[in-house]
């Protein structure tokens, strides 16, 4: 997969993060641009490796969601989040709405377009949640023939995500990391690290966060996700974890996340946070922190 | 793939039991599990609701708001993964729902919350200059013939109700004990630049706009909204416009209005 891999950016060493318009997002870390703090970022300008956003959220005709974004576009790098493919879906991908990803490309020519191991609509029916699948040769074929379409129709590689899941399937016979690694290696996208997710599957199933991350195709990652959790309990007791983005990353993940760039070195990194979303302030100080943690890894590649 | 057919359905009716062909590394019952999933997509529906219906929410309180737009969503899930205008029928589902009725104006104050959702996300456009209008309207021969183009993001509402006292009472300003909710108001919503106005116009004034809305002259608007002695006030509503740059082009048009 190295040949596929996109180059890395070096770090620059002011704010904000340039240039935007750049091949890829740089190995710094980033936000998810929520509207409640557009006014404080245009005024601002914090020193922040990039942006993230939700493609879907993007998808109406004008207003202020566009007007920040465009501003904001203008000085920092984009990393366009999908959540509503469906790429693991069952039924054939909505082609209205890869014509409407395809033109949000267009206008922001985003670093990095991402999307989820996951089904979300059924017929016409949009969940808004991201579901699992099981692990099968024929669920392979159909998430590589869905990849390859929105490769084509997007002309651009993907990120691919992998999921955070509470369930799993009889029907599976291919491990996770497994099935993650022939789609990679068959359609040639790129993998999204989601760290909080790893930690949130590996304690739901119980296995080894650093064995899962160890199986994983890690030169192929493009960018990687860190977010909060919150805590339930299964029918038996044993702890369930739910990916909520709706809590700062817990202990346990940036421990993971310092792993994962021992292995994959510094890249891009999202603090995500959708809800409970709390002063810009708290995400950028949580941002900081990974950025330190990249900053470290810089250095050792530096020495290296 | 039957499989993900099983988990959809199951998913949005709480009566059935999970999907089979779950699994659990310890053996526990999947329906725990499974459970996270209905609550997902519940909660993250009904919230979008709620941010689209904050006022609709205060009127009737979180718990009777929280109980409706469940039902609802599981009446009417999303059609798209863009969820922005979802729950644009709400205000319907609102009016047709036996234990709202006892608050008659919740689905106008509804349908004046996503006028406003409309218009924050409406398309950009550039009002014209107000002395280009004033030029325009200058001419009292093709005055009657002028025909108005709006911007995008203007919505109207006509209600029976106090339908825009009762919304700016939950916007810090007006003490709600004060409004007499069965009197019949009008909304204009507009956003020129980044920010949504919402605006109370008179009747005349609301019908007024209605007609210009659907293309009418400005000659034929004012005869179908003037009725007897009680004319419209022509340069008021014309004004309001203007100041609120609703206004994005004029055309003089030959067409006759019957």
């Amino acid at each position: 997969m190295s040949t596929a891999d996109p180059p890395r950016v070096p770090h620059g060493s002011g704010a904000p993060a340039g240039p935007p318009r750049a091949a890829c997002l740089p190995a710094r870390a980033g936000v998810g641009l929520k509207p409640e703090h557009f006014r404080q970022i245009v005024d601002h300008w914090p020193d922040l490796g990039f942006f993230e956003v939700h493609a879907e959220n993007y998808m109406v005709d004008g207003g202020p969601f566009h007007h920040y974004l465009t501003r904001i576009r203008e000085r920092y790098p984009l990393s366009l989040h999908g959540v509503g493919l469906s790429i693991g879906g069952a039924t054939a991908l909505d082609r209205a709405h890869l014509d409407r990803l395809a033109a949000l490309i267009e206008r922001y020519a985003p670093q990095a377009f991402s999307e989820h191991l996951a089904w979300a609509s059924h017929g016409e029916v949009f969940t808004n949640d991201l579901l699992p699948l099981p692990y099968t040769p024929q669920t392979l074929q159909r998430v590589c023939e869905h990849i390859d379409q929105v490769q084509t129709r997007l002309k651009r590689r993907m990120l691919l995500e992998n999921p955070a899941t509470y369930v799993e399937f009889t029907a599976s016979t291919m491990a996770e990391t497994e099935f993650l690694g022939e789609v990679l290696q068959r359609s040639g996208c790129g993998l999204l690290l989601d760290v909080n997710n790893v930690y949130v599957s590996c304690i739901n199933h119980n296995r080894d966060p650093h064995a899962y991350l160890g199986a994983l195709p890690l030169a192929a990652v493009g960018e990687i996700h860190l977010a909060g959790f919150a805590r339930q309990h299964d029918a038996a007791g044993a702890p369930l974890l739910i990916d909520s983005h709706g809590a700062p990353v817990a202990q346990a993940v940036w421990q993971l996340y310092e792993h994962a760039l021992d292995r994959v070195g510094p890249v891009a990194t999202l603090l995500e946070r959708d809800n409970d979303i709390p002063a810009f302030a708290v995400l950028f100080a949580e941002a900081g922190h990974a950025e330190r943690l990249l900053g470290a890894h810089r250095a050792q590649e530096l020495v290296a | 793939m039957n499989g993900q057919q099983q988990f959809f359905r199951a998913l949005l009716d709480p009566g059935q039991p999970p999907p089979a062909g779950l699994s659990t590394w310890n053996d526990s019952d999947p329906a725990v599990r499974f459970a996270v999933y209905r609550n997902n997509v519940l909660v993250s529906l009904i919230d979008a609701l709620a941010d689209t219906y904050p006022v609709t929410q205060q009127l009737v309180g979180d718990a009777f708001f929280r109980a409706m737009a469940r039902l609802f969503v599981s009446a009417e899930p999303p059609r798209s993964p863009v969820l922005a205008f979802y729950g644009e029928s709400f205000p319907d589902f609102i009016e047709r729902f036996p234990p709202a009725s006892s608050v008659p104006y919740l689905a106008d104050v509804a349908r004046l919350e996503m006028l406003r959702v409309r218009a924050y996300h409406a398309a950009d456009a550039d009002a014209l200059p107000a002395d280009a209008i004033a030029q325009a309207l200058d001419d009292p021969d093709s005055l009657p013939e002028l025909r108005l183009g709006f911007h995008p993001s203007l919505g109207l509402l006509r209600s029976p109700y106090a339908v825009v006292s009762l919304w700016a009472a939950h916007q810090g300003g007006a003490d709600i004990s004060t409004v007499d909710p069965l009197v019949a108001e009008s909304a204009l919503v507009i956003r020129p630049a980044l920010d949504v106005a919402v605006m109370r116009l008179v009747p005349r004034a609301s019908d007024f706009v209605a007609h210009l809305l659907h293309g009418e002259s400005l000659g034929s608007s004012v005869e179908k909204a003037s009725d007897g002695d009680a004319d419209l006030d022509l340069t008021d509503i014309l004004g309001l416009l203007i100041r609120e740059q609703a206004i994005t082009s004029i055309e003089r048009s030959r067409k006759v209005h019957q």
